[in-house]
């Protein structure tokens, strides 16, 4: 699949086309319970809330709007039929449309990042996005690969964990900080591309009333992996799902002597 | 790494307040963080969730619940305890800013003065997260939007809206009411404060005006005055003063013993002049607008002790079980159980009372019988509330470093403004014996 942009000068085209990824999340406030027959978590009448780093992707998109640097914001949710109220927060930032592709509930628990970067990846064959921006990852799963995996699928370049997006020096490209466990990356990237947001990207707005009520007449479109040809067929079976054990107390020592005498102890030192 | 929003503090756990810390470590349960490379977590439930599908909240609702929610969380909730300590809210007028960007300043007043043109349910949703985060930061909030702004909504001309709607509402300006008297609370209709009709047109205020809300920091305020005293009640007039207005002074701020940091002051008016425009409403007419802001007033900031009730909840409910006597959390013992269970029914049937009456309101159907019950009701469960919330936390409920002992400072004011809860009691009790008059 290969999508040419015209390479014009991005300040005088109409603005970049972005897709931004949203997905519905446990809320990261609530205490996350195990079932009892391990097979997952909880979430049956548990608060749940957009990806705060995809709230992030959101608020790059809409800033991106509003520097005119794109033209067109899409949501995107892949999820159960609640993910619409995600949507509907991401629309209420600003967002133009969105668009829900539903899962049925029996294949939500086994969906991973694979299925969800195939989805993304046809519906930007019709879409044609210059720009998709994804958060970095989701902190239910923290896989961090969906961004990854789309680019691949895609052959488009990518640029994770950002914490800046702007117009290269030539406006012929995007110039992407990135974090890196090094310290700072800068990268230059040609659209279309792949972003995924890190948390110092930008500090996400809050809805307010005007704009939640404008959501409301926003279009919101629906599809369904049959729809998109995509296979869901699990391809990793989770065995178990337990509670990290428990924190144990540890030890004060007075000295430097102390400590290295207790690292030997333990053998963690020679 | 921490998430930007919402805020991470708890009420209970913060790195600010290192004891707390400390013993929370001790208990080795909850509060634990979990450091991996991305992501720092606060697995504990430090907010006592609200169902919102018990009260037939529309999704816009729902929404704007969440969105005042994280808000005043991050903005406002991290320094209540500082804001109480110091009687003072220093970064009252960035806030005020900040509420003027979410649009929360006017959320009764048309959109064509920068409103929200929303509903009073929809203003005491705001009211109660708010209140939620900080009591007192919010009973200023309340005076504002409502006892100020939205009695200009209702009764001011278009060019006094025009005027003075647009500054309230972006937070530029900030408002208050002033109608008590040193010498006249519960009996506000006994007041003394003269507005004597000059030769081109204007008026003359003289008198002073005491417990006024925002009084220290108010740029305008809706006064009340006599314009005719040998009418009694039928004298009044409403007005409209600014406070660089010759003769016009905040003369002290209050020192009190709960809602800190909503500055409350004694206004003195010598000899202020105020243009004849600037009357509201009909000449010695005041009362009709007094008596039906009252209403307003009441409902509107019976949102106060809701919002404080829940904090009350958020904070007692949390550490009933992560403290731990006799091997369990206290919260498993009976005698806790069944504070928590009158806690929680005081709140949810609180609320379902305040937000009937506000749809109601919101509705055209105005009864003072239901206004003044509903802020009866909840502000002496606020104060109960409050009180148990204070006993659940034991030692530490009484330890300033704790929110409770806050709470029930705060919570104590909402039984006496607004009119006292005797007052309260007989305007409901005069509204029955209408009912069955003959």
């Amino acid at each position: 699949y290969i999508h040419i942009i015209n390479k014009a000068d991005m300040a005088a085209s109409k603005g970049l086309k972005i897709l931004v990824g949203c997905k519905r999340v446990i809320d990261y406030a609530v205490k996350v319970r195990v079932k009892p027959d391990r097979s997952g978590v909880v979430t049956e009448g548990v608060k749940h809330s957009m990806n705060p780093f995809d709230e992030i992707a959101v608020e790059e998109a809409v800033r991106m709007k509003e520097k005119k640097l794109a033209g067109e914001a899409v949501a995107i949710s892949v999820g159960p039929p609640q993910s619409q109220e995600t949507l509907r927060t991401a629309l209420a930032m600003g967002i133009d449309r969105a668009i829900h592709v539903e899962i049925p509930l029996a294949q939500l628990e086994k969906l991973q990042p694979i299925h969800v970067s195939k989805l993304l990846a046809k519906v930007c064959e019709s879409e044609k996005p210059d720009l998709v921006i994804l958060g970095k990852q989701a902190i239910d799963d923290d896989c961090n690969q969906t961004g990854q995996m789309l680019a691949a699928l895609l052959d488009w370049p990518q640029a994770t964990f950002a914490s800046k997006i702007e117009p290269s020096q030539d406006s012929k490209q995007l110039r992407v900080t990135r974090e890196v466990d090094g310290g700072l990356e800068t990268i230059d990237v040609s659209v279309p591309a792949v972003v995924t947001s890190d948390l110092r990207l930008n500090e996400p707005r809050y809805a307010t009333l005007p704009n939640i009520m404008k959501a409301k007449k926003k279009p919101l479109a629906k599809m369904s992996p049959d729809q998109l040809g995509v296979d869901l067929q699990p391809r990793q079976e989770v065995i178990s799902v337990e509670d990290p054990p428990v924190r144990k107390a540890g030890a004060k020592v007075e000295s430097v002597e102390d400590l290295v005498g207790k690292l030997r102890e333990k053998g963690l030192v020679k | 790494m921490q998430f930007i929003r919402p805020v991470l503090h708890s009420q209970v756990c913060t790195s600010a307040r290192p004891s707390a810390r400390q013993f929370l470590q001790k208990l080795g349960k909850s509060c634990s963080f979990s450091l991996n490379s991305s992501s720092t977590r606060l697995y504990s439930t430090e907010f006592f969730p609200i169902n919102d599908e018990l009260y037939g909240l529309t999704d816009e609702q729902k929404q704007l619940r969440q969105t005042i929610f994280q808000f005043c969380q991050k903005e406002l909730a991290p320094k209540a305890q500082q804001i109480d300590a110091e009687n003072d809210f220093k970064d009252i007028k960035k806030f005020w800013r900040q509420c003027g960007e979410l649009g929360i300043l006017g959320v009764t007043a048309p959109t064509e003065y920068g409103g929200l043109g929303a509903s009073y349910l929809d203003h005491a949703i705001v009211m109660e997260e708010m209140s939620r985060a900080c009591a007192a930061v919010a009973l200023s909030y309340g005076a504002h939007s409502n006892l100020c702004v939205n009695q200009i909504v209702r009764h001011g001309t278009d060019e006094q809206k025009s005027r003075y709607l647009p500054k309230l509402i972006s937070g530029e300006w900030i408002g208050a009411l002033a109608m008590s008297e040193p010498n006249a609370g519960s009996d506000v209709v006994s007041m003394t404060m003269r507005a004597d009709k000059q030769s081109d047109g204007s008026y003359v205020l003289n008198g002073s005006k005491f417990w006024i809300t925002n009084g220290p920091d108010a740029d305008v305020i809706v006064v009340y005055a006599k314009t005719k005293p040998e009418a009694g009640a039928h004298g009044i007039t409403t007005f409209l003063v600014e406070r660089d207005s010759p003769g016009f002074s905040c003369s002290r701020k209050l020192d009190k013993l709960g809602m800190r940091g909503s500055n409350t002051g004694e206004l003195v008016f010598d000899g202020v002049r105020v243009p004849a425009d600037r009357v509201m409403g009909r000449l010695d007419g005041g009362v009709y607008v007094l008596m039906s802001g009252l209403d307003i007033e009441r409902l509107l900031l019976s949102a106060g002790p809701l919002g404080i009730m829940q904090a009350a909840c958020d904070t007692a409910f949390q550490y009933a079980h992560i403290r731990k006597a006799f091997g369990q959390s206290i919260g498993q013992f009976q005698l806790l159980q069944g504070k928590m269970a009158d806690m929680y029914c005081r709140l949810t049937s609180g609320r379902c009372y305040v937000y009937s009456v506000a749809r109601a309101l919101a509705q055209g159907s105005r009864q003072p019988m239901d206004c003044a019950g509903v802020i009866l009701k909840c502000a002496e469960d606020a104060t109960q509330s409050a009180l148990d919330a204070i006993q659940i936390l034991g030692g530490n409920g009484y330890i300033n470093e704790y929110p409770a002992g806050r709470l029930l400072r705060d919570a104590k004011l909402y039984e006496i403004g607004a009119g006292t809860s005797e007052v309260r009691r007989l305007v409901i009790g005069r509204a029955i014996n209408n009912i069955y008059k003959s």
